[in-house]
């Protein structure tokens, strides 16, 4: 028999889109999980390790295929949400669990470039989707791809952004959400999980207790999708979102260079992924960018080893202000360190005082309030600049995936308090004029 | 010295389907030597075949990462609970250390 090809797979699929009886069976696009160690082929059902040597499992797709559907006009009419990628995210029916997530501003910023001596920066503010943090992202595919395969109870591991997003995602699901959180987060992300009303467990622990507990609950409870567990493979898909975007808002270009904050370094793994799949459908000519990693000193096992030469991840015991990168054994570390290589970027830990002045100087710059991950990220980007890593002449993307509010209590005693004056004229004036004379804000 | 082994689902048809079973020895290492005697391969899953336990695999004594203690000798008592548990991604990489640490 003649194997069918790319265009009898499109025809095949078009035609599954108009009939919906056929929905179920339109696949054609999405070859199923494929272990990333050994190639071991599974279906694409709930499950993140390969059965034979416990690789990861990841999608496959049918490249071919996309690349006769997907175009920037098709792109373009599509909702301006992470949706309008579908062709290159792993769902199958057309229903998706949308609050919003995706398109956020790719702003040019020319004040922070000329402060750091570069020519041209972008900063790509994720920190405004609807739960503040890139997480919407992927939960937006995993919430969807759980409700495809008729889960229930949507949960996670979190370093509380994931927590955010995904009892946001249950409620817009109508999911019972129970989310896990280790004790002593910032009460931004505590609440801003809470809000949406999931049953939140706090653990006492690191983030790296709590995931291995949630690892044994999901082998237990295994009617519950974990969305950065057993349904990693889909979950960690929507990352590619932000090559996706950057590109897109680039004029479908990629950028020379990337700055990307590391907790697990799915997010870093999953750009790279995104960038080389626009090379391969034919949507950017381009790429991928020399990629750049950054984490803080408090936890940075990734970069240790970087600069060590050696691809070994040591796991530590994480400590310092950068809570949402605080993953001490970080499941895509070994990946990461591989790309860097591969792409020709760099890396570096900064510690908290740098963070610090990171996320001011992106906001007295540019008007964009980050989290301490942002600070890491703009300081390391600092860091990267001055050491010549990234050259003055190259299109540069720095990755801002979290929002200021979320961890106040890093920045509480940076800022100046409010002067305060009664309701009358002359108070103010004196306040002013003294401001005049002396200089200060 | 006997220990409890929580068994994670790619693992259990190895052991009949169990998903705890009982094993004895005074290390890490020796546990797993004891399950290899009791289900035969199940080395093999667990293990590269140089005898370095796989990168996706994660290892666990009452909660705590071996890789924080001594590897594969890293001691057991009576009643400690050992839990085997696939990476949720990449897992470690190779070096000469870990190589040293993580052989049987």
């Amino acid at each position: 028999m003649v194997p069918p090809t790319a265009s009898d797979r499109v025809a095949r699929q078009n035609r599954s889109r108009e009939n919906p009886l056929l929905t179920s069976m339109f696949v054609s696009r999405i070859l199923g999980l494929k272990c990333r160690e050994c190639g071991a082929r599974r279906r694409l059902e709930a499950t993140h390790v390969c059965d034979e040597c416990f690789g990861p499992l990841e999608v496959e797709y049918d490249y071919d295929v996309i690349r006769e559907i997907v175009s920037p006009d098709r792109i373009a009419r599509g909702p301006r949400t992470i949706w309008r990628y579908r062709d290159l995210l792993p769902v199958e029916g057309e229903s998706v669990v949308d609050i919003g997530a995706g398109m956020t501003p790719l702003l040019r910023a020319d004040n922070l470039a000329r402060r750091l001596g570069l020519r041209e920066l972008w900063i790509k503010n994720d920190s405004v989707n609807p739960s503040y943090s890139f997480k919407d992202r992927v939960v937006s595919v995993a919430s969807t791809r759980a409700r495809e395969l008729g889960f229930r109870v949507l949960s996670c591991a979190s370093t509380g952004n994931l927590a955010c997003s995904v009892a946001a995602h249950a409620a817009r699901a109508g999911m019972r959400a129970c989310v896990f959180i280790p004790a002593g987060l910032e009460a931004g992300k505590i609440l801003g999980a809470a809000i949406y009303g999931p049953t939140l467990i706090a653990v006492d622990g690191h983030y790296d207790d709590v995931n291995r507990l949630c690892q044994e609950i999901a082998d237990r409870f295994e009617d519950w999708a974990f969305a950065n567990i057993n349904l990693r493979p889909y979950y960690s898909e929507g990352s590619k979102t932000l090559a996706f975007e950057v590109a897109e808002q680039l004029g479908w270009r990629a950028p020379d260079h990337v700055v990307v904050p590391i907790g697990s370094g799915s997010l870093f793994t999953k750009l790279w992924k995104g960038y080389n799949e626009l090379l391969k459908v034919g949507l950017i000519a381009n790429g991928p960018p020399r990629m750049s990693a950054a984490q803080a000193t408090g936890c940075s096992p990734v970069i240790t080893a970087f600069e060590r030469g050696d691809e070994t991840i040591v796991p530590v015991r994480p400590s310092g202000i950068a809570k949402s990168l605080a993953l001490g054994n970080p499941a895509d570390g070994y990946e990461v360190i591989k790309l860097i290589k591969r792409s020709g970027g760099s890396g570096a830990a900064v510690a908290d005082r740098e963070i610090v002045d990171g996320i001011k100087l992106l906001a007295e710059t540019e008007g964009i309030f980050t989290e301490t991950a942002g600070g890491v990220t703009i300081a390391v980007l600092r860091r990267l600049v001055e050491s010549g890593a990234i050259r003055p002449d190259e299109s540069t993307v720095a990755y801002v995936t979290g929002n200021g509010l979320k961890t106040q209590e890093a920045v509480a005693r940076e800022v100046e308090a409010p002067v305060s004056i009664p309701a009358a004229f002359s108070a103010f004036e004196r306040v002013w004029r003294e401001r005049e004379l002396t200089g200060a804000r | 010295m006997t220990v409890m082994v929580r068994v994670p689902t790619p693992l259990r048809k190895a052991v009949g389907g169990a998903r705890d079973v009982a094993a004895a020895g005074p290390t890490v290492g020796a546990l797993i030597e004891d399950l290899e005697r009791q289900f035969p391969g199940i080395k093999d899953r667990l293990c590269e075949e140089d005898g370095v336990l796989r990168r996706f695999i994660n290892i666990y004594v009452n909660g705590e990462d071996i890789r924080y203690a001594d590897g594969v000798e890293t001691p057991v008592k009576d009643g400690d609970e050992l839990s085997i548990i696939p990476a949720v991604s990449g897992g470690a990489g190779r070096s000469s250390e870990s190589i040293r640490r993580w052989t049987l």
